[in-house]
């Protein structure tokens, strides 16, 4: 029981880092509808530029506070030389932008700092913390807690201020959103420079995990089946489905792996997806349209 | 009149069209050559069958058409004496005019409040002067008032209608756009959104520019009417006069 207890949280912790991924997606879908194949080099983008800072010496609350700063600028920086001009165009035209832009953050990630692997030390130990029998790694705790942070401050952001109501009212409706005055370009701007923050918040965790490198942009891809298990609308979905998917890999590892010779961890959240893919397409949270006939 | 004279836009114009063309795609032509005036304070209706171009000339006035990825090719749009072709439709918003779109468009997954509120935040109001306009709005529809908290998807058609007026209604408009307000609706409540627009309009001096194929109610609420047919004015005059025609009513029924 207790190695079943252990193993489950392992994995839910593990979980909320997929979750911090899947939610940069989230924001920029809703807002815009486009699916952001970008988000992974805006992650490493963060994590590299913010591993530079340090390397150079610069205090750490200091090169955090740059880091927004730069992420804030790059999404002015996109939204101007690439979804202004784009407006109106089909979904798949704005996918494959955002496939080019991802090759473009990369390579002047990899560029302007270098393509080594840089090590991240957040000053968070991960040393083992026993809470009776069960042991759960400190720095998994301390990233579900950043995670929980951030989904609280979001929920704030979307549901108590008027630029929340606004990007709320465009993810609903373009275009009355235009017929009353909502500025798209200025909802743009701002739910990239916020999906960017997101990113760096994750970039941060996963680069301390792993290792700040190109490898890092890579994590996205388990952000697909957190968001087809979750729906791809639902901030609350990309949670939901980061704890599944993070539960499900560790406990199939621990209890399925032995029969079939283990690995099973790389590939199980796919098949997850796939399984969802068949019985709810739209995911556990994806919005169905409300519609009144 | 002397030439001159004419050319300057009377004191009282709104809205004034001018020979407009209106191109889908660069390939489809929606509207041909539509000129039509909205007086300071006036109530306009612009009749026509489905596919005459009524809420193309709309979203062309409104700006909206570029996000349909048409344009004005042709002729001029005024607003208050200024040119506004080409203007996109949010800053028209913070020019005092604003679109109601065909088929309400409330924002479904907000409550309804939070859609009166979207309207609002254009001219960035401080919090108690936005609480002031949202009563104003409520004291219009009260029924929005007690769905408040509702996801706006959820209420009904004719709320649905009344919000999307409320919203439009929060910009402070001088121009309200409405584009087919009867349409799926019962007779009753046509007919009470219709009362509440021209008590609007006769008591705030709100503009408003109606598309509507419902020629019967629209005429008993508006001053003046235009009727469209393939993307041209094919008939105007005063509503009474309009509503008296014979020829305007048979097209109405069907006849052509």
């Amino acid at each position: 029981m207790n190695v079943f207890l252990e193993t489950l949280i392992g994995g839910l912790l593990a979980g909320t880092m997929y979750s911090l991924v899947a939610i940069g997606f989230v924001l920029i879908y809703k807002a815009s509808g486009v699916f952001n194949f970008a988000q992974g080099a805006m992650l490493l983008f963060a994590a590299l530029t913010f591993v530079s800072l340090r390397e150079q010496g610069v205090p750490t609350v200091l090169a955090l506070l740059l880091t927004v700063l730069v992420m804030i600028v790059g999404a002015l920086l996109i939204e101007r030389t690439v979804l202004r001009p784009l407006v109106n165009r089909s979904q798949i035209t704005l996918f494959m932008a955002t496939l080019g832009l991802s090759f473009i953050i990369e390579g002047l990630a990899q560029g302007l700092m270098g393509a080594q692997v840089r090590a991240l030390d957040l000053g968070i130990e991960d040393v083992p913390l026993f809470f009776g029998e069960i042991m759960v790694s400190q720095f998994d705790l301390v990233a579900a807690g950043t995670a929980v942070a951030l989904v609280i401050l979001l929920a704030l952001l979307f549901n108590k201020t008027r630029i929340g109501i606004s990007l709320r009212a465009v993810a609903d409706d373009t275009r009355a959103a235009l017929s009353i005055g909502i500025n798209l370009n200025r909802i743009w701007q701002i739910v990239w420079a916020v999906a960017g923050i997101v990113g760096l918040v994750a970039g941060l965790l996963w680069g301390a995990r792993q290792g700040v490198q190109f490898s890092l942009s890579l994590v996205v891809l388990k952000a697909l089946p957190v968001l087809i298990i979750g729906g791809f609308t639902s901030i609350g979905g990309a949670i939901v489905g980061g704890l599944i998917v993070g539960a499900a890999e560790n406990l199939a590892e621990a209890y399925l792996g032995p029969l079939i010779g283990g690995g099973i961890t790389p590939w199980f959240a796919y098949f997850l997806a796939l399984v969802f893919l068949y019985i709810r397409p739209a995911g556990l949270f994806g919005e169905r349209t409300i519609e009144r006939v | 009149m002397s030439n001159a004279i004419q050319a300057r836009p009377a004191a009282s114009e709104l809205l004034a069209v001018e020979g407009i063309e209106v191109i889908y795609d660069g390939a489809i032509l929606a509207v041909a050559d539509v000129s039509l005036r909205v007086e300071q304070g006036g109530i306009v209706a612009l009749l026509g069958a489905n596919g005459a171009g009524k809420s193309t000339t709309l979203k062309a006035i409104s700006g909206l058409v570029g996000a349909d990825r048409a344009q004005v090719s042709r002729g001029r749009i005024r607003l208050g004496g200024e040119d506004i072709v080409g203007v996109a439709a949010n800053q028209l918003a913070g020019r005092g005019l604003v679109h109601v779109l065909e088929g309400r468009h409330v924002f479904s997954h907000l409550s309804v409040e939070e859609n009166l509120l979207s309207g609002g935040f254009l001219r960035r109001p401080r919090r108690g002067e936005l609480e002031q306009d949202l009563e104003r709005v409520y004291a219009w529809f009260p029924r929005l008032k007690t769905k408040r908290r509702t996801q706006a998807g959820l209420t009904s058609g004719g709320e649905q209608q009344m919000l999307a007026i409320g919203r439009a209604l929060m910009t402070r408009p001088r121009l309200v756009l409405l584009d087919e307000p009867s349409m799926g609706l019962a007779p009753i409540i046509v007919e009470e959104i219709f009362e509440i627009v021209a008590q609007l309009n006769a008591r705030e001096g709100v503009g408003f520019l109606i598309a509507e194929q419902n020629i019967n109610v629209a005429l008993r609420h508006v001053h003046y009417g235009y009727v469209l047919e393939n993307g041209r004015v094919a008939g105007e005059g005063p509503a009474a006069e309009l509503a008296a025609r014979e020829d305007i009513r048979h097209f109405y029924l069907g006849g052509g």
